[in-house]
Parts: C-alpha cells; structure tokens; sequence
C-alpha cells in the first residue's frame, strides 16, 4: 500500500517535470543557503576556537600606564611603570601559575643572503609555559641564559621558512639581528592566527635580558611594558585579578581613590567574547538562511494546492472505487513530502559544493559538519509535511460526488 | 429471496437559499440478488441522486438503505469507502479512467486501497482484462485506445474486487449505438453470472437489455415492472 502511494507520487512529479523542478528549486535553494551559511558560521567558530587554544589558558595580561587611557596617550611612550620585580612578586601569589614579564620590538633579520623583518619577543622561558608553547626542534634557553643574556633565539615557523627555505635545518645555525649574530637553538611549533588576526608563526623569541641589553637598549633596566600571568584555574581568575591588583598598587605606592599606573586584561574573557561573538554570528547567518527554507515551504504548498484544483476529478474517481479520506490525504501528503526531501538532498549537494567554493576562494574555513546536515534534512522534512498538510486534507474532504462532476 | 439493494421510504433535500429542495420523495425499492434493472427517466427526476445514494457516495436525508442486507445509513465515512471499494463496481459514463496510468494499472487500483500486495494486483487485473478482451492492451494509456475500449477497461476495474453489484450511470451515453450494443452484451454475459446490475438511462433500446424497468419522475418511482422478452430469455 505505501509502496504503490510512494510510486504514485513519483508518477505525479514525473507529469509536470517542470513545475515539480521549480518547486523543489526552492527547496533545493533554502538547505543549500543553510547547509552553506551553518558551514560558515561552523568554520569561523572553529577558527576562533583555534586561535583561543593557541593563546594558552586563564591568561591576564598585566600592563603598563593606567587603565582606560586614550590610544593617544599610552602611545607617547611614557615610562614603563612595570619590571621584572613585580613579574617576581606575582609569581608568589596564590593562585599564580606562572609569570613572563616581555618586551616586543621588531627587528630585521638575515641568515645568508635572506632578510626578513619580524617581531622580537624578549622574555623568560615561563613563557613558553604560560603560552603552552612547544619547540618542534631544539630546546628552548634556560634560566642561565637569561642571567648572561646569551645570544640566542627561538624562532617561529613563517621566519624559519622565510630565511632558511626547506631545505636546511635551522638549529644549530647563526642568523643576525640588528646586525649582532644570534644562535638558533629551537623552531617553535606553528600556532596559526592569534584572534586579531596576527600570524603568531612570525615571531623570534629571546631571553628578556639579551633583547633589553642587546637588542633594544635604551631603556630603564629591568622595565617592561607587559607581562603575562596565567592563573592556576578558570576558578582562580577573580581572586588572582584582585590580587595582582592589590599587590601592584602597594609595591607601586598607589594611594587609595587614585588611579593605578597598570592595568590588569583578562584576556580568557576577552577572548570568550569573541568566540561568542561568532557563535551568535553563525547562528543569525543559519536564521536568515532559515527564512528561504521557509519560503521554499509555501512554494510547495501552494503548487500542492494547484495540484489538488487540477486533480479534483481523479481524486472523485479514487473516492468512487473505495479510496478512504486518510488514503486521499497520505497520497498528497507523500507527494509533498517527496518533493522537499528531493529539493533537500540536491540543496545538501548544492551546499556542501557551495561551502567548497567559498573555502577555496575565500580561504575562509567553511566547515560542513553531519549535525548540520541532519538538521537542514529534519527540518526540510517538517516543512514538507508541515505545509503539505492543508492541501492534502482538503484534497481528502472533497465531497466525491462533486469531485466526480469537477470538469 | 434475500435482496442486494432494499431501500425503504428514502426522502432526499437539497439545501438551496431558498431552503430545502427535494428531490426524493419517499422512494421504496428491492432489488434481487441476479437483478438486472434499468432505470429511466428524464433528466431531474432524481434518478442520478438515487444512484448516487445506491452507490454510497451520498447519504439520503431519511429513510433506510440496506445493502446486501446491512444497514448503511448510518455508516462511518470510512465503511462506506470500503463498501465501494469491495462490494460495489462503479462504472460511468464519462469512463472516468486515470489518463496518466497504463490499463493495467488503472484496473488495479481498487485493489491499491484493499491493500493486495503488487503481484496478486497484477494478476487479477491482467485476469479481466482478458476477459473484457483487451489482454492485449495492458500497458497501453486509455488515450491509446477507443471509447468502448475505454468503457471495457471501466468495466475490468468495476470488476476485479468481485463485487455483487455493479452500479453504471449511462454507461453507454458517449458511445455509438454499435459500441453500444457490445458493451451491452458485455453487461449481459456478467448479469448471467450471477452478478446484480442497475443502469441508468434514458435509452429505451438500452432499457430491453434489462430485465426490469423502473422509471423515476419528480422524485418518485412511477413505473416498475419486469420486461417480457429479458423474462422469457433467463428463464
């Protein structure tokens, strides 16, 4: 019985090519505009998702000059209120797991004949730590060579490709920053995109005191603009902003009311803000998506109510020879519904195509995931029964006598 | 005798804006099982909505119908839909065959919704195709063939869920008096096996093939007797 209904609803659609295409060209239209929007709102929130595991975890990032300032004036360089004393007295609170006071600048760098211009972090090796960063290659400088501010250099990905090529291995060999030679001793792990879009591979890490001393020397010694502090746990992060806070403002003499010459970012909450941001994002992109998928609905039903116009009379005969109200209604119902789950499976084709378009175009992540394609196939279901009901309970009410005389 | 079709005191109204307009007027009529009845009578004297209340497809505003003796006034949607699907054969004058279907298909279609599985659907629709003689037919579209063979193929779907009555309104009225003749015969030989017809026409030539005459007129039966020569031959 279900079998004949589903056969004959294929023969239905096969009597008006045309006007079956067009209907499920809506259908087809609005998964694909799903399956193609959920891909890329999927994609962004993978890549935020990334570049938030690449930064490390529970971070503050403590600097120097006050809070709230306007660009304008923490740019004029004043002096750098932090140094490596408070990174020290942090380091023992509670809570605490780790410190790195840095300095940044950028530098031109050549190995051989080639020249790079990249960014120099000056640090201590928690750094890598708090960063949960790891080297590929080599090891990364000790403690020792942070007291004799030895001269040498992890580096990351994008410089090792830019200066040494494929082909040779960068430990061990001697590039020139700033014209002073530094030795190689690590490749750092790629990291990718930071979450402003930075690439974090295009970096040169040192110990704090050869880029003070040796790099960028003419500041205060010991001073830096900012430090990194990673809290022991998600837990721990109130309690330890606090503290810092508190910890800075006496070591600093800050009296009570005014304002602190530091500021103190959880970069964790900034950073959740953003993936927010994007989850929110790829959700209005699936609404707005929806919208279509809902008109390819009202497309069905209404080329289902001209059906059931048209077909008054085969609808009579079929009431005639002993077809009951709900075989009439499981009939329309079937051919609506085969109708949106065609238009479905090709708009899923389309999408997924459309999401590799736009992926290697773009160079946007566009991720299609299973979740998403169960949703867009529930949901086109439900809409093609949904609005295929109306026309098929009226199509089953029809009184078979005037049906019989429909011309 | 047990009759096929017992109808006591049927009153039928129409609603109009005018209020209800009647169009059976306590109507009474038996028919045995093996009957062959024509009724006649001019257009608006009720017999189409008379045959539309035999046929299950309407309910008469009072009265009772009983059919192969059950009550079937009172019957669900539902029963009566079964009632046309197993007990009676409708055949029209307008064929009323599914264009897009191939014979085959449209003669198997009572049995789609008595649920016999495809194969056994096949089988008896292909069965009496033979037997209305268009075996050689089957896959063709009824726009394929002529209009007696389309009434044939009528006839092959009133017929293969064997019912006890088959119920035709002017089943000759588009043909030619020579389609006519054979599709009467066709009628004749299936009323010899045993199965009860009542015709609807306003032919009297078509009329004599009958046993019976029964002729509506304003809502009523005015005239109801058996004809002589049909007499003489069944028996």
């Amino acid at each position: 019985m279900f079998t004949a209904m589903l056969g004959e609803a294929w023969h239905a659609m096969g009597a008006n090519r045309m006007r079956t295409f067009l209907t499920m060209l809506g259908m087809m239209i609005g998964v694909g505009a799903v399956v193609m929007m959920m891909a890329i709102g999927e994609g962004a929130q993978q890549s935020i998702k990334k570049s938030i595991s690449s930064m490390g975890s529970n971070l503050f990032i403590v600097l120097s000059g006050p809070p709230n300032t306007a660009a304008a004036r923490s740019a004029t360089g004043n002096a750098l209120s932090l140094n490596v004393k408070d990174a020290d007295a942090i380091a023992e609170l509670d809570g605490v797991a780790g410190v790195a006071p840095t300095t940044m600048g950028s530098a031109q760098v050549i190995y051989a004949g080639n020249n790079w211009n990249t960014s120099i972090i000056g640090t201590t090796p928690s750094y890598m730590e708090i960063r949960d960063w790891v080297i590929d290659d080599g090891y990364v400088f000790s403690n020792s060579d942070m007291r004799s501010a030895t001269r040498v250099a992890l580096i990351g990905k994008t410089v090792a490709d830019n200066l040494f090529g494929d082909d040779t291995d960068p430990v061990g060999k001697t590039i020139r920053i700033k014209q002073s030679p530094f030795l190689v001793v690590g490749v750092l792990n790629p990291k990718g995109q930071s979450l402003d879009g930075r690439d974090q591979d295009d970096t040169i890490i040192v110990p704090l005191t050869t880029a003070q001393r040796k790099l960028f020397g003419n500041q205060v010694p010991g001073s830096v603009r900012m430090m990194m502090v990673q809290a022991e746990s998600d837990k721990a992060m109130p309690q330890a902003e606090e503290d810092i806070n508190n910890l800075l403002r006496q070591r600093h003499n800050i009296r009570e009311g005014s304002d602190s010459d530091f500021s103190v970012r959880n970069l964790t909450a900034i950073a959740n803000t953003a993936a927010e941001t994007t989850r929110t994002m790829a959700l209005l992109l699936g609404a707005i998506a929806s919208i279509s998928l809902l008109v390819g609905g009202i497309g069905i039903m209404n080329i289902m109510l001209v059906s059931v116009t048209e077909r008054t009379r085969e609808i009579g005969i079929r009431m005639a020879i002993g077809a009951r109200e709900r075989d009439i209604l499981l009939q329309f119902l079937l051919e609506a519904f085969v109708i949106s789950i065609v238009g479905c499976v090709i708009g899923i084709l389309i999408g997924v195509g459309g999401a590799m378009l736009v992926k290697s175009f773009t160079g946007t992540d566009a991720v299609v995931t299973t979740q998403s394609i169960t949703l867009a196939f529930a949901v086109a279901a439900s809409v093609g029964i949904f609005f295929g009901f109306y026309p098929a309970r009226k199509a089953a009410r029809l009184n078979p006598i005037e049906a019989l005389r429909y011309q | 005798m047990s009759y096929v079709i017992e109808v006591r005191q049927i009153y039928k109204d129409y609603q109009t804006a005018a209020g209800a307009f009647p169009v059976l007027k306590d109507v009474n009529l038996a028919i045995e099982r093996g009957d062959y009845v024509a009724i006649m009578g001019p257009s608006g004297s009720g017999k189409s909505t008379f045959m539309n209340i035999l046929g299950c497809l309407d309910r008469p505003t009072a009265g009772e119908y009983f059919l192969d003796g059950h009550q079937v006034s009172q019957l669900s949607g539902n029963a009566l839909a079964q009632l046309r699907n197993k007990t009676i054969g409708f055949v029209f004058q307008g064929f009323n065959l599914l264009a897009r279907s191939n014979l085959l298909d449209n003669v198997s279609l009572p049995l789609v919704y008595s649920g016999v599985d495809k194969k056994s659907r096949h089988e008896r629709a292909e069965q009496v195709l033979i037997k209305v003689g268009l075996g050689n037919y089957l896959n063709s579209r009824p726009s394929q063939i002529s209009g007696g063979q389309q009434q044939r193929v009528a006839i092959a779907r009133a017929l293969v869920n064997e019912p006890r009555l088959i119920l035709a309104d002017e089943p000759t009225g588009n043909l030619d008096s020579k389609t006519s003749e054979e599709i009467m015969q066709l009628f004749d030989s299936l009323n010899q096996e045993g199965i009860s017809i009542v015709l609807v026409t306003h032919e009297t030539d078509i009329a004599e093939h009958a046993k019976r005459q029964v002729r509506f007129l304003d809502g009523k039966i005015v005239h109801d007797s058996y004809v002589e020569s049909a007499v003489m031959e069944a028996s």
